[in-house]
């Protein structure tokens, strides 16, 4: 390649990718931990815990991902901008 | 043949004319919505004349259209039959895994599809394969995850088919002696579809996808709301499913089914989920409609708000126990009990007959959008993979979207001539292959988004290693009731009996194979390939340049910000 690489983003910071990677490890692993849940009692409006515990699920982990959307996002609109301040004054040499 | 030595014993059933006008109307104005599609946003300079217009819809769909684009995609007609009807015939194991595998899924796409969206952005990938071969610079793994690809998306266009077949036996459409006048609505349906995706491309299921999602969450929200209150609350529903699963079934000496898995069925149930989630966006159509978003984190938008689908799916899945509430018989045309009729016969039982057209017709067209968009991923790699990579190399953009439409009929009708002259079982057993196929190129896509550790014949090799523990595994699996091979996709792990979804252990057995041939090569010092990517492409967004614009304008620019 003849030209170098033209950073797209800053350097991250961790804290946002971090809480991100333990918000989305819960969505992942706490579902398939089949033991906490197959079971038939308490039952909800008639619907065993097998059932309505997995369904509920959804919501939560479409909150997580939505926190996760949040973190990451303001995180790489900073880590964009930083490039931009720096790169900007350069270009105009 | 059957038909002719009892003709009682299967009954013509009785066409239901109401129900049946209302799916042709809905049909055909989804026909012409297809057709008007090729104008809807459209770039008036190039018009479709490339593979970047006609089979990614122009690279510009927005967070809505891609809810619905993706929602129609992945949460196909074959789901909407086969998990209620899983339910239905076995419980939980089989049918409710859908639940869990489409949670997971949602953190595993944030995870991943915005890189690759960022790097085909920037070097105008069109198929999971045109990454692989311009991260890795190996014609032979490029060729591998686009025939893994191509194989793996042409059951499952056939099954979108067998979606289609159920609703028009439940309308009364096909009879057990003419195999030909059975097999005409499904043909003509099939040939409108190939139209309009040759002429309007990935614009085609995207518009249609809004009025088919719209109507499946109606059919599901009424039924789910008015069915349960007709029964007598969901209390006797689950109690008459789970007196079901508790029966014995005299072909085989065990419970029907499984009501609420036990330990031993508690490895089988989270494999399915997981290795489901981890191989569905390997699928060529999934990731399609994430490289046709417009900008690097539409998809993880969407990876917030997919779920409402898949709580959709959930009570889809629960109306297979209501079925059995209700004593949902699904006869098919030859007289035998065929489960995945039990949902459009529930609609067909409990509704009057304009709705159940409603939730039919949208069972129906809910084929036609994973079909166009299915057809148009294998197309697109045909057409980048083989006739670029292999035959043509100078091919004009112009010429790549002649030959991917054309490629789009072919599929199309392979995909027709698989449902109508072979079994309806091949169809299934080769889905469920390509299920355990497709995450084969996971190792290869994935670890190529964060690392070039791995070295490119080492993941070839794991590949291959894989394939051929998996396709050998699910052949072992033997049906209990009609003995037939490929009986279906749990298996111990070798050596103990603990039973899995046989595509996680094939992934496991491809990863430990790729790292270790990795070690082997790198001690070799085998040539590594060339890598077009860089660090910087795998962040960039919408607002970025793409790499040609980049050496257009300043092929030798200044050492700019340091590099990371």
């Amino acid at each position: 390649m003849s030209s170098p690489d033209v950073p797209t983003r800053g350097p991250a910071r961790p804290g946002p990718y971090i809480i991100t990677g333990i918000l989305l490890t819960i969505a992942v692993v706490v579902p398939l931990y089949v033991p906490a849940y197959s079971m038939d009692e308490p039952r909800l409006a008639g619907m065993p815990f097998f059932y309505w515990y997995q369904m509920s699920w959804i919501p939560i982990t479409s909150a997580l991902v939505g926190i996760s959307y949040w973190l990451v996002g303001k995180e790489d609109r900073r880590r964009r901008d930083s490039v931009r301040v720096v790169s900007n004054p350069e270009e105009g040499k | 043949m059957s038909g002719a030595t009892m003709p009682l014993a299967a009954p013509d059933r009785p066409i239901s004319g109401v129900a049946l006008a209302i799916v042709i109307i809905l049909f055909v104005l989804v026909a012409a919505l297809g057709f008007i599609a090729a104008r809807w946003r459209r770039n008036e300079r190039t018009g479709l004349h490339s593979l970047d217009e006609w089979g990614l819809g122009g690279r510009g769909f927005g967070t809505w259209v891609t809810w619905f684009l993706l929602g129609g995609d992945l949460y196909t007609a074959y789901t909407f039959v086969a998990v209620p009807a899983a339910m239905w015939a076995t419980g939980a194991v089989s049918g409710f895994f859908a639940v869990p595998y489409t949670i997971v899924l949602y953190p595993i796409v944030f995870l991943l599809m915005s890189r690759l969206w960022s790097v085909s952005h920037r070097h105008g990938f069109v198929t999971p394969a045109d990454f692989i071969g311009g991260r890795y610079g190996s014609t032979a793994l490029t060729l591998a995850v686009a025939v893994t690809g191509i194989v793996a998306t042409m059951p499952y266009i056939a099954l979108q088919l067998v979606g289609i077949k159920a609703v028009l036996t439940v309308l009364g459409l096909g009879s057990s002696e003419n195999v030909l006048l059975t097999d005409l609505p499904l043909i003509i349906a099939f040939v409108v579809l190939a139209a309009y995706t040759y002429t309007s491309g990935l614009r085609a299921p995207a518009l249609i996808a809004v009025v088919k999602d719209l109507l499946i969450y109606l059919a599901v929200i009424v039924a789910v709301i008015y069915l349960p209150i007709k029964f007598g609350g969901w209390g006797p529903i689950f109690d008459s499913a789970e007196a079901k699963m508790g029966t014995t079934n005299p072909a085989t000496g065990k419970p029907t089914g499984i009501f609420i898995p036990g330990a031993a069925s508690y490895s089988a149930y989270w494999t399915l989920a997981l290795g489901s989630a981890l191989a569905l966006f390997m699928y060529p159509h999934s990731i399609t409609g994430v490289l046709a978003t417009k900008s690097r984190n539409t998809i993880r938008k969407n990876a917030a708000v997919l779920p409402l689908y898949s709580l959709m799916l959930g009570f889809l899945a629960l109306l297979g126990y209501v079925a059995i509430f209700a004593g949902t018989n699904p006869i098919d045309l030859n007289g035998a009990i065929n489960p995945q009729l039990v949902v459009p016969q529930l609609f067909l039982d409990s509704f009057p007959e304009w709705f159940a057209g409603i939730a039919l017709a949208a069972i129906a067209i809910g084929a036609l959008v994973p079909a166009a968009i299915m057809s148009i991923a294998a197309a697109n790699l045909f057409t980048r993979n083989i006739y670029r990579d292999l035959i043509r190399p100078d091919a004009t953009p112009r010429q790549e979207a002649k030959v991917s439409k054309i490629a789009s009929l072919v599929v199309k009708f392979g995909a027709l001539v698989f449902v109508i002259a072979m079994d309806q079982s091949a169809a299934i057993n080769m889905q469920l292959l390509g299920g355990i196929w497709i995450l084969q190129t996971f190792p290869a896509i994935v670890a190529g988004l964060y690392t070039r550790w791995f070295h490119r014949w080492a993941l070839f090799g794991g590949w291959a290693a894989g394939i051929m523990y998996g396709t050998i595994a699910a052949y072992n699996v033997v049906n209990p009731v009609t003995k037939a091979n490929f009986g279906g996709s749990i298996a111990a792990i070798p050596g103990t009996d603990i039973q899995v979804y046989i595509a996680v252990v094939a992934f496991v057995i491809n990863l430990v194979v790729a790292a270790g041939l990795t070690l082997l090569f790198r001690a070799m010092k085998l040539p590594d390939g060339k890598d077009i990517t860089r660090s910087s492409d795998y962040g960039a967004d919408e607002s970025d340049p793409k790499v040609a614009q980049i050496e257009r304008e300043r092929p030798l620019a200044e050492p700019g910000a340091p590099t990371f």
